[in-house]
């Protein structure tokens, strides 16, 4: 198998959610000179944006994107630790966490696992994250993006309470802010002045990684 | 021992009971994921309302969820307007679905008979919220076994919260036992295949512990899957057998009805069959006219 079948061998297998055939490529693949951001970017990633895709088309279900996020996941704790000592950055950082009030994860944790397949550095403070909470986190972390999640219409208003509280702390301009949930809707978004929501965990992918390019088009203009 | 949740509009009683048809609650009047009749509700058009009632009472719904959840608009008004127009519509009794409080009063004080609320979850300062409205409105309640912590994964964990609200319920508040019914926490099939199975434990435990009635988001489980149908059908059966009394579902969708209707035939609620031969009559009426 020369490099470049190797590549695509993986972005088959990462595809399908072969997780043990994805390690063993990955492996491989630096044994055989490729470095971790080829493996990252040039297979891996590409590889996610398809399930994403066809999820979108209605082609992927649900456990078919598990699978492969976690496939992917295998190869990154292979390949962070490298790419640590390289200096090689994630795509972004993303600090995620379910509202003060609400428990309900499921979803976020689907949001979680795709933005870990397209490469991003997530830090999930759980649920119940009370605001003082997101803001010690973002002080700590300093991520590009941080990630409400509500799943009902009581607390919902949380997103606005959070918002306040990160202009408090004079931190609302050094961060995306996305929200989401079963009963947010784009309107409401808007209305708590939140900068992204997605409706489901591919197109929060799609939204973080659009926001996070304008930002940076916009921070190097 | 059974026990009989009875709900009442002003002329007609349901009862939710393990020796009763499975009580179909209709889950359509519900603005969450529809963007259109979002915004019919926020600019005040209900009248997508009464297609989706039309619509339940044909497939065979026995009891209306009304949910009017819309982000950015006058929930409690909404409320307030929707139960007085689909009591105009059809005498079937209503479950008034809201996790705002205010909604819930005006929607249970505007509601004509016995309704169901939905829903307490067993945290305290809930509890101190709705219970007292159950009471004062003489109203049934679904209550969820989740508290401010966790939607526990556990069954035995769920049947302790579940004993919570049922213990609150009935010795604070004076709620009688058979208006309690129990969500055991339906939860989608696709983000973990494990998930349904604490379910269906969680139903028997409640069942042989408790012995109340249970009700349950029954589209949560195919979530994210091709054929929900197949799998919903398949689901409530297996659920029926473990104890199962009720649940909120695609009332419209004849697959999920008919599996309701084989699963009361198969657990001996119909007798003689009669119920099932008489819907395979009006179907064949309908197609053959």
């Amino acid at each position: 198998m020369n490099q470049e079948e190797l590549l695509k061998e993986m972005y088959e297998s990462t595809l399908l959610g072969n997780a043990p055939a994805v390690l063993e490529l990955t492996n491989a693949g630096l044994a055989m000179g490729l470095s971790p951001e080829t493996l990252l970017f040039d297979s891996l990633i590409p590889s996610l944006e398809e399930v994403g895709a066809r999820f979108e088309r209605g082609d992927f279900f649900v456990p078919e994107m598990l699978i492969a996020g976690r496939a992917m996941a295998g190869a990154l704790e292979v390949l962070r630790p490298l790419m640590i000592e390289t200096g090689i950055e994630p795509v972004g950082t993303f600090v995620m966490g379910t509202v003060k009030g609400d428990v309900h994860d499921i979803g976020k944790n689907l949001v979680d696992i795709m933005l870990e397949g397209a490469g991003f550095h997530v830090i999930d403070l759980g649920v119940q994250v009370a605001p003082e909470k997101f803001v010690e986190a973002i002080q700590e972390h300093k991520p590009d993006i941080v990630g409400f999640s509500a799943f009902l219409t009581t607390t919902m208003p949380m997103f606005k309470a959070n918002i306040n509280v990160l202009e408090k702390a004079g931190l609302r301009d050094q961060v995306i802010v996305m929200v989401g949930g079963a009963p947010v809707t784009q309107e409401y978004a808007d209305a708590v002045g939140a900068d992204g929501y997605a409706s489901d965990a591919s197109a929060a992918v799609k939204k973080a990684k659009e926001l996070l390019a304008r930002k940076r088009a916009v921070a190097s203009a | 021992m059974t026990v009989h949740t009875v709900l009442r509009s002003p002329t007609r009683e349901v009862v939710i009971g393990d020796d009763q048809p499975f009580c179909i609650i209709g889950e359509r009047i519900n603005p969450t994921g529809r963007k259109i009749f979002q915004e019919q509700l926020r600019a005040g058009d209900l009248s997508r309302i009464v297609i989706d009632v039309a619509q339940q009472v044909a497939g065979g719904a026995m009891v209306l969820d009304v949910n009017m959840g819309v982000p950015l608009a006058d929930e409690v008004d909404l409320m307030v307007q929707a139960v007085t127009l689909i009591q105009s519509l059809t005498d079937l009794p209503l479950c008034i679905d809201s996790s705002v409080i205010e909604a819930l009063d005006a929607g249970l004080a505007t509601y004509q008979g016995k309704a169901l609320v939905n829903s307490v979850t067993a945290e305290d300062d809930r509890l101190e919220a709705i219970l007292p409205l159950v009471k004062r409105y003489g109203a049934a309640i679904i209550a969820l076994p989740n508290d401010e912590f966790e939607i526990p994964y556990e069954p035995e964990r769920r049947l302790e919260l579940a004993r919570k609200v049922v213990d609150v319920a009935t010795n604070n508040y004076g709620i009688a036992l058979e208006d309690i019914v129990i969500d055991p926490l339906a939860m989608p099939i696709g983000a973990d295949t494990s998930l349904v199975t604490k379910t269906l434990e969680t139903i028997a435990l409640i069942h042989d512990e408790l012995g109340v009635n249970m009700t349950l988001g029954a589209s949560n489980v195919s979530f994210g899957m091709p054929d929900r149908l197949t799998l919903g059908a398949t689901f409530l059966a297996i659920a029926m057998r473990c104890g199962l009394t009720s649940a909120i579902m695609d009332a419209r969708a004849p697959q999920l009805v008919r599996a309701v209707q084989a699963g009361d035939l198969l657990l001996d609620r119909d007798p003689w069959g009669a119920s099932w031969i008489a819907a395979h009559r009006s179907q064949q009426a309908a197609s053959n006219p």
